[in-house]
């Protein structure tokens, strides 16, 4: 079964439009496999060099920021939404 | 507007300036300045939400704003607190509209993009509206700008009633 994940705008432009695409995968990291196989552009803004989470975006499994669960290698249930948001920052 | 416009590699955009006047009401705009007072030594932030057109840019139409705390508590730099922004993107969809920007205080310096403003963006594409509000001054300042491939572009804000 497909998880939803949600796209902020920045990223739709690499994933044809879509505010929300379906992707599969048993962890975070699966998931934006399956996500990047489909639109490969997205790549480099999901994972960097390292194979860790990119620092631009920050990533919801439901109403939990995956940062203070296991990254990646959060699980992903059935019905579960992926939230990709952007990260704010500045001076 | 034409997409074979457009150039992309990663985040690294190329496309065309557009400069949507920011349209606020008094009430935002003074949910805003409060915040920024609240916030006080520190920098404040916050999340503009409101309808995008097709080809993903802002129509200006700004329907909440969105206060956020900042990460940092620092009087030098913000980070919209992740948590804070998850219900910005919630509130937006429940709306039936986007985040389409975030503005964040000076709190001794003008209402202009700092380097590391400049810097950050990148994080946030081209088509994010970016809103500071100076505190330099006795009377707070309010401007708009966009920032694409390094380069600042300040945009109109309208602010009804102000």
């Amino acid at each position: 079964m497909p998880v939803e994940v949600k796209l902020p705008t920045l990223l739709r432009v690499h994933a044809g439009g879509a505010a929300s695409v379906d992707a599969n995968g048993a962890t975070i990291g699966e998931v934006f496999a399956d996500l990047t196989a489909k639109f490969p552009a997205l790549a480099t803004n999901l994972v960097d060099e390292n194979g860790s989470l990119h620092k631009f975006v920050n990533v919801y499994r439901n109403d939990d920021d995956i940062r203070y669960l296991e990254a990646l290698d959060t699980k992903v249930a059935d019905d579960d939404v992926i939230s990709i948001l952007p990260a704010a920052a500045g001076g | 507007m034409a997409s074979d416009s457009r150039r992309h590699s990663g985040l690294t955009f190329e496309v065309p300036f557009v400069e949507p006047t920011i349209r606020l009401n008094l009430a935002q705009y003074r949910a805003m300045v409060a915040h920024c007072f609240d916030g006080l030594p520190h920098e404040a932030c916050g999340v503009l939400i409101g309808p995008i057109k097709d080809d993903f840019e802002s129509t200006g139409d700004i329907t909440e704003v969105q206060t956020c705390r900042n990460a940092d508590e620092s009087a030098r730099t913000y980070t919209v607190d992740n948590d804070d922004m998850k219900r910005a993107m919630d509130r937006a969809l429940e709306l039936g509209v986007e985040v389409v920007g975030g503005w964040h205080s000076h709190t001794h310096t003008d209402a202009y993009p700092s380097a590391t403003d400049v810097e950050k963006a990148m994080a946030l594409g081209p088509y994010w509206l970016h809103m500071i509000v100076s505190l330099k001054q006795a009377e707070p300042v309010l401007r708009g700008y966009r920032i694409r491939g390094g380069r600042t572009e300040e945009v109109d804000v309208d602010v009804a009633g102000l």
